[in-house]
């Protein structure tokens, strides 16, 4: 049977990284096939190459057995390829007719509208979607929307359905209503790609799977042939390479985290219940893929964001979650944060003024209403040297000019320059090469066994086995399961991507 | 009753030059360019008006060509804020001045400025002009001023009952959807800047032909920028943008009225009014409550094209 789609030696590279590498996949025509792997596998790259957002280096694109080539959406809509992205293309204001015919004119306004609302209400009926197409689509739920670009999809005359990550902004029970509507989908002709990374929905509901990682494809298989275990390790892979090396001595509680709770901007609760402690000498590290709360726990144990409920001890202070960041600096806590260019450095001032900045009020820099240049910069040069941050012509150098390493070397010196007592590190080796991030792993470690606690929050589950002497796992909100170092690599990666 | 109908036959003449400055920078807005040159291209048309009089002594062809004249200029903006994607608001305020000192130099040059024209003739409606009262005030009026009703008609029909405007519309609430469905953001931009910038200069036009008769530099006198004040006024609804300018009209009107039946107010104080109020409205529409949800999303936006490589 002649695939609906073919994608066979596609390569992309991005600035020298290859984000696939001759990756082959291949849907037919009633199934569901799932394209699972870990954030940063290669999947959603994969799907923009089909949906025409990516131009391939290399490879070839069938469809119906067919070479086409994709150059951009209205290719890719011309060849019936429907793509219904993580984040939603709807323009808020219209509702969901205007967004349909948007996309897909029909040469009348009004002519058009009643089209679209009767194919709708058709497409609605044959998969059992209930959805308000008369109110404006920002005023309509996560899931609604996300019907509303499913329908776009269909009504747009594809028969090739790609969703990516669909189930990721979903509750439970949509998502459970989501995942048979694509098998209704696909049990009624069309070809379905189940872009994702839960182990779960997969056996519960694809018909294939195909595993990514590290931007190639692993296999191709049948979900119920094959065993959790094998299909977590293609997942996860298992390639170690560094020795860990484990702590020594482990001291008192500095960090007690009790049942918080926190929501992100747009009201959805985040954390949902995150219990944890990191004691003197130790690395806790919390492992999870991205979007499990992580950022907002970083946010509220910094201080820049507050809990709904919870509490927060902090180096045998009781409860400190209603303290700003200052507050808790001054108790000892250090931030090495994911985003060190919006976060951790401001670009345009110098070196030492970053260097500087969180201890101008300590009275090293001189006092309040008179800033001692000639200390900072003396101070500045002595970490620069410490920490072996490279390319510093002057302390007085803008803290752009630094590269990656090197900037997260300087934001570290900074934050360590105070003896930190607890250490929170986010994602602390992000965009790092291998070079830069074992130095950044050594810093935390020599951290560690100078008695601080060590808070480690990392997508990157390599990094949490090699540094962490305890790991929780972080999924929806909450610790869901810890371990004890030595760690078994499965049983995290089972964790990570169970669903349930 | 004799300075009531006086003052009222008098109000669409100032109302129109704001009603379609401000149609015009709606149309341009609802594209999500932010147009702070208004004020640059009615001189533009109001200058280029009267040059177009004093040449083919068609003061209805001038209007056309003041319309023109300010659409090629603000080709100008365009290709700052659509092409080179520069900050809209420092686009805009360099058009002001860019228009301030070429009208000045090329009246200058031509002798243009400060001499008396033939103006736009009122066109009295037959049998009807003669009503008592309403005749004065609704049928003995310009071109331009019957005209107004038809044209908000037409941009508002086009902006909400047609998929053009559809287009145009989510081009400014949210380029990035729009340009996944296949919709040519920089060509809609630039087309709803020239046409916006037509009706800008049609108003400036009006201006100098209709009403001054006569170009000065200078002349639009801030009017400009009274019909951005406007249309945040009217959170960007034409209906509401032309009572807006009815209102100002209005005001504008009454000024020589007050000084033909001798009341002594300071004259300084008088012509200070609009800009009062211009004050005023924009403190109500504040605190009336949240602008922003009526602003197109994309206003003042640059649309950067995800990287498709």
């Amino acid at each position: 049977m002649t695939p609906a789609l073919e994608l066979s030696g596609i390569t992309k590279s991005f600035d020298g990284f290859m984000a696939l590498s001759a990756v082959d996949f291949a849907v037919s025509y009633g199934e569901v096939h799932a394209l699972l792997g870990e954030n940063g596998a290669g999947k959603s790259s994969l799907m923009n190459v089909a949906a025409g957002l990516y131009a391939p280096d290399e490879g070839h694109i069938r469809i119906d057995g067919r070479p086409v080539a994709i150059r951009g959406p209205l290719d890719a809509k011309a060849n019936s390829v429907g793509m219904v992205h993580q984040h939603f293309k709807l323009v808020r204001p219209f509702n969901a007719l205007e967004n349909i015919l948007l996309s897909d004119p029909r040469g009348s306004y009004a002519g058009g509208l009643r089209e679209i609302a009767s194919e709708v209400a058709r497409h609605c009926e044959a998969l059992g979607f209930e959805v308000d197409v008369d109110k404006p689509v920002g005023t309509l739920s996560i899931a609604e929307q996300q019907r509303i670009e499913i329908l776009k999809a269909l009504v747009g005359g594809a028969r090739i359905l790609i969703l990516d990550e669909p189930t990721a902004v979903l509750s439970d029970q949509e998502s459970d209503r989501l995942l048979k509507t694509i098998r209704s989908i696909a049990a009624q002709g069309a070809a379905v790609v189940l872009v994702t990374h839960k182990l779960g929905e997969v056996i519960a509901h694809a018909d294939r799977v195909t595993v990514m990682r590290g931007g190639k494809t692993v296999a191709t298989a049948d979900p119920r042939a094959v065993s959790v275990p094998d299909l977590t390790q293609m997942i996860v892979g298992s390639n170690v390479h560094e020795v860990p090396s484990p702590s020594q001595k482990i001291g008192e509680q500095l960090l007690t985290v009790t049942d918080l709770r926190g929501a992100r901007a747009d009201g959805h609760v985040a954390l949902t219940g995150t219990t944890f402690t990191v004691r003197a000498g130790e690395i806790y590290g919390i492992a999870g893929v991205g979007g499990n709360g992580q950022s907002e726990l970083a946010e509220i144990l910094m201080g820049v964001r507050k809990p709904l409920s919870g509490r927060i001890d902090l180096a045998g202070v009781d409860d400190v979650s209603g303290e700003g960041p200052q507050e808790r600096r001054a108790r000892g806590l250090a931030f090495i944060p994911a985003d060190r260019h919006t976060w951790g450095l401001a670009g345009a001032l110098s070196i030492a003024d970053n260097f500087a900045v969180a201890g101008v009020l300590s009275g090293k820099y001189g006092t309040p209403i008179r800033v001692d240049g000639a200390a900072i910069r003396a101070a500045t040069r002595k970490a620069v040297e410490a920490f072996d941050v490279q390319g510093v012509r002057s302390p007085g150098q803008k803290a752009a000019l630094l590269s990656g390493g090197n900037a997260q070397k300087l934001v570290i010196a900074r934050e360590f320059s105070g003896s930190p007592r607890v250490v929170l590190a986010h994602s602390p080796s992000r965009g790092l090469d291998v070079r830069a991030s074992a130095a950044v792993h050594e810093r935390l470690r020599s951290a560690r066994d100078a008695g601080a606690g060590v808070l480690l929050i990392s997508e990157d589950l390599d990094e949490i086995l090699l540094l962490a002497d305890r790991v929780g796992v972080m999924n929806r909100g909450r610790i869901a399961a810890e371990f004890f170092s030595p760690v078994d690599r499965h049983a995290v990666g089972r964790a990570l991507v169970h669903h349930g | 009753m004799d300075f009531l109908v006086n003052w009222i036959s008098n109000v669409p003449g100032f109302a129109v030059p704001f009603a379609l400055a401000a149609l015009g920078l709606i149309l341009t807005e609802k594209s999500g360019v932010l147009s702070l040159g208004a004020e640059g291209f009615m001189l533009m048309g109001a200058m280029a008006g009267v040059g177009a009089v004093i040449l083919t002594a068609q003061p209805e062809l001038a209007l056309l060509v003041a319309a023109l004249a300010a659409a090629m200029v603000s080709m100008i903006f365009a290709v700052l804020v659509v092409i080179l994607r520069v900050n809209q608001v420092i686009a805009g305020l360099a058009m002001v001045f860019l228009c301030q000192g070429l009208t000045s130099l090329i009246a200058t040059l031509e002798g243009w400025t400060s001499r008396a024209i033939i103006g736009l003739a009122k066109l009295p409606i037959p049998g009807l002009a003669d009503l008592p009262v309403v005749g004065r005030i609704v049928f003995q009026q310009d071109i331009v001023v019957y005209l107004t009703l038809p044209i908000f008609f037409a941009v508002q029909w086009f902006l909400t009952r047609t998929e053009t405007g559809l287009k145009l519309r989510a081009v400014g609430e949210n380029p990035e959807a729009a340009d996944s469905a296949g919709i040519n953001v920089s060509l809609y931009r630039t087309g709803a800047i020239a046409a916006g910038a037509a009706l800008v200069g049609l108003a400036g036009g009006y201006l100098s032909v209709a009403v001054a008769k006569i170009w000065v530099d200078g002349m639009a006198g801030g009017r400009g920028w009274i019909a951005i004040a406007l249309v945040i006024f009217a959170r960007w609804h034409p209906w509401r943008a032309l009572f807006g300018a009815v209102l100002f009209g209005a005001i504008e009107a009454l000024i020589p009225r007050v000084a033909a039946v001798g009341i002594q107010v300071p004259q300084y104080f008088m012509l200070m009014t609009p800009y009062v109020a211009t004050l005023l409205v924009m403190i109500w529409a504040a605190m009336r409550g949240n602008v922003r949800l009526d602003e197109p999303g994309a206003l003042g936006r640059p649309h950067v094209r995800e990287e498709r490589r």
